[in-house]
């Protein structure tokens, strides 16, 4: 069953200290070059019938994302690349 | 007639016991109202009490928002029914619409809890018509995602239009953006607070009596609002 992955990231502008905290801790790893970490939402919806992405569209502007401070993307996946998915 | 004020309880709600008291101590009735219920029960005021909304999940107040009582409650501060918001419902009032911006998490990512000293910037609110401008009270913030946060826009917007109710002094425990602890609607009527007044209105649990001040307020803006 195909399903509505929604992504919720913060908007480029609005601070994220989650990700500053693990991009603060990857020189602990070892790990020198990245530049920068953000860390966002990822949300998979499954309708009872086909995937609607504007139904999605819907429920992502009114509920899963706050635009005030985030932005958000909707897309159709197959289940076998949906997380947890697996046999 | 004694004025009757309603506090919401929400699943997870946690302060709802203490501002119940505070209303009582300020001379109202308080008036126990339930998420799941859309009627608001005929009462002068509301107060969104603190806590952990629905357990905080998704956003802090974003499934709170959606709640029955919310329904009614959105439409009766639109027509001028005083609202104030404490933590999560400032967070609440925030994801209604009813206030501009978003609360997120703090800066520094550790939970804040102390007492903190605020400044009084408008005093003409529904909410904070006891104090003088420019006074500074005392009263316990604690919060985890108190950072108040909205376009450079919409902050010069509530600047120029003193809807900056309370700012933040010796020490901003959240990273607010220009120290916002309080903020309120075009009609005054709507606040949000991410500190505690409920928690400041007597001697014995708080460290000053200066949250009773809010309570007392909407006591007397009732008095010279028109029925």
């Amino acid at each position: 069953m195909p399903r509505v992955v929604v992504d919720v990231m913060l908007k480029p502008e609005i601070l994220d200290p989650q990700g500053q905290a693990v991009a603060n801790a990857l020189p602990r790893l070892g790990v020198s070059d990245v530049a920068s970490v953000r860390i966002g939402r990822r949300i998979e919806i499954e309708f009872t019938g086909e995937p609607d992405l504007d139904r999605a569209r819907e429920i992502a502007d009114k509920l899963l994302a706050n635009p005030v401070i985030e932005d958000f993307s909707v897309r159709v996946v197959e289940t076998d690349e949906t997380v947890g998915a697996r046999p | 007639m004694t004025a009757r004020v309603g506090v919401v309880t929400f699943p997870g709600s946690l302060d709802d016991g203490d501002a119940a008291r505070a209303v009582r101590i300020a001379g109202a009735e308080p008036v126990r109202l339930w998420h799941g219920e859309a009627d608001l029960r005929g009462v002068d005021a509301v107060v969104l009490p603190g806590g952990f909304s629905y357990g905080d999940y998704l956003r802090c107040g974003a499934i709170a928002r959606f709640a029955p009582v919310m329904e009614t409650l959105v439409d009766a501060a639109r027509g001028g029914l005083p609202v104030l918001g404490i933590c999560n419902g400032f967070q609440i009032l925030c994801e209604a619409h009813l206030l501009p911006g978003a609360l997120t998490r703090n800066q520094h990512l550790h939970f804040r809890n102390r007492d903190q000293v605020l400044r009084i910037e408008a005093a003409g609110t529904a909410w904070t018509n006891t104090f003088q401008p420019g006074q500074e009270v005392l009263i316990p913030v604690k919060n985890g995602e108190g950072c108040y946060v909205a376009d450079a826009a919409t902050l010069d917007q509530l600047e120029a239009e003193g809807r900056v109710v309370a700012r933040y002094v010796r020490g901003n425990p959240n990273g607010s953006q220009r120290d916002i602890a309080a903020i309120t609607n075009p009609a005054g009527n709507v606040v949000g607070i991410m500190p505690h007044p409920e928690h400041a209105v007597e001697a014995l649990t708080g460290p000053s009596l200066d949250g009773l001040g809010f309570f007392t307020s909407v006591l007397k803006h009732l008095v010279g609002a028109p029925a």
